[in-house]
């Protein structure tokens, strides 16, 4: 009766209070059949390392609406490295714009879902990365 | 080798193995199944608090509070190394699960001498998950003190809890309902302490009249005490045990989650509470009905994965057909099963 589940960490670091999205992510991969860990509002990049590790996610959904994701996002992928978590996925939600995207993208960041992304799309993304990795 | 390897690493603190391990556990594999057997040995020391009420009573937010208080404890008190189980529900219809418990906890970030892990139930409806019993003794094998297990929104029957923990908290607040709900079977009945949070709202006194009046009614007898609803399922040994030991009657504890208001007076409850364990051989008592619990639930489904599997292909399908037609019975579909394979 083993049975496997993606586990997502869905954290919103910094400031901003804006977590629609963020819960709107969350629904859509619950209804997904994902076991989704919602932590709430302003969250240091060191605590959002500490749950994912506590949880094993699978993968880090970061939404951030600050304009801070270039200091918070490498942070967390340093921290998951150190921690040992180097295989979970970590991808973004918010406003991040154009340029930084390319940059994200190459520390390893697997999506980065703006405003209007149909929820399909993220969805399978995340699945496929973790299945992915898992094998 | 590498499960040997794994329950080490647990043993000597490695968080990230053991976060590993918990996940084996949970998804039941081998390497869940092996890591445990090495651990089993070293569990039965952890205190085992459950807590429990309907949603929205605030449990997380005094679960954040009452492992920050063994985190911090009064003066000549040592910390604890706490551990939270928090469960919440899978989705019946697409498997899914949010789990939100950590969003009260964020006080207890950064401390190495606590860890969180949340659950979702995936299919179990007795408040907790099939695997949390499990979960609970690999923390235990790694030397948390105290484990802080934290049910799901709980109504009237997810009572499972009561089977797991030392000590059941069943927390309430005001204004969630009248005197009637007080007086039914289940969730009451398992408490050992009644927590009335959110205390600073109108109607607390109401709600503790209430618990109280239905908590005269609910024990006036001694040996229907530490049974906590489950009387005829005990066996006749342990009957005898019981019956013996002396009443304890679930204190009323009012508490302000939020700011930490009888936080330390329901610390010391808990903590009468297991004197009253030791002083009694409950503590004894109770590993005993949690292992046979566990065990009864294990060799339930050895059992019955083993008679489907002696069953000829297409004769379980075959069989609900003719349930499914009205052309036997459920009973009469039992024997013809069991028939096919004895």
């Amino acid at each position: 009766m083993s049975e496997r589940k993606i586990r997502v960490l869905i954290a919103k670091p910094g400031l901003d209070g804006h977590d629609r999205g963020a819960k709107v992510v969350a629904r859509a991969l619950r209804d997904a059949g994902m076991e989704v860990i919602y932590t709430g509002l302003r969250q240091t990049p060191e605590m959002i390392a500490e749950a994912a590790l506590q949880e094993d996610v699978d993968a880090v959904g970061l939404s951030i609406l600050s304009g801070a994701h270039m200091a918070l996002v490498p942070r967390v992928l340093e921290l998951l490295k150190a921690n040992g978590q180097e295989h979970v996925k970590v991808f973004l939600g918010g406003i991040v714009p154009d340029e930084d995207v390319p940059v994200l993208l190459g520390l390893g960041v697997i999506g980065i879902y703006g405003p209007g992304t149909l929820s399909n799309t993220y969805v399978n993304e995340i699945r496929k990365a973790v299945i992915t990795a898992g094998t | 080798m590498v499960d040997l390897d794994l329950a080490q690493a647990v043993r000597a603190g490695d968080r990230l193995a053991l976060a590993r391990t918990l996940s084996h556990v949970e998804n039941n594999t081998a390497e869940g199944r092996s890591a445990l057997s090495s651990l089993f040995a070293h569990t039965g020391h952890a205190h085992l608090v459950g807590i429990t009420g309907a949603s929205g009573t605030g449990k997380s937010s005094l679960v954040n509070q009452l492992a920050r208080y063994y985190r911090h404890p009064g003066e000549g008190e040592l910390p604890l190394r706490v551990a939270v189980v928090a469960v919440d529900p899978t989705s019946p219809f697409t498997g899914g699960a949010i789990l939100g418990d950590r969003i009260r906890m964020r006080d207890l970030a950064g401390d190495p001498g606590v860890f969180i892990r949340s659950m979702a139930t995936r299919g179990s409806l007795g408040g907790i998950a099939s695997t949390t019993a499990a979960v609970v003794q690999v923390l235990d094998a790694a030397k948390f003190d105290i484990i802080l297990i934290e049910t799901v929104g709980a109504g009237q029957s997810e009572v499972e809890i009561a089977h797991l923990a030392h000590i059941t908290l069943v927390v309430e607040a005001p204004g969630l309902g009248d005197d009637i709900q007080a007086i039914k079977a289940g969730i009451l009945e398992i408490a050992d302490v009644l927590v009335v949070n959110k205390a600073d709202l109108p109607g607390v006194e109401n709600t503790e009249r209430a618990l109280r009046g239905s908590l005269d009614l609910a024990h006036p007898l001694p040996q229907r005490i530490m049974h906590h609803g489950q009387l005829e399922t005990v066996s006749g040994q342990d009957d005898t045990a019981e019956a013996l030991e002396p009443i304890w009657v679930p204190p009323i504890v009012r508490t302000v989650a939020i700011d930490g208001t009888g936080i330390p007076e329901l610390v010391d409850a808990i903590s009468a509470h297991r004197l009253h364990l030791d002083a009694t051989g409950g503590w004894v008592m109770r590993e005993r009905w949690r292992l046979k619990t566990e065990l009864d639930a294990l060799l339930t489904n050895e059992l019955v994965e083993g008679f489907r599997s002696r069953l000829p292909a297409g004769a379980y399908e075959d069989t609900l057909e003719d349930m499914l037609g009205r052309r036997i019975s459920p009973f009469q579909a039992l024997e013809k099963l069991v028939k096919m394979v004895t």
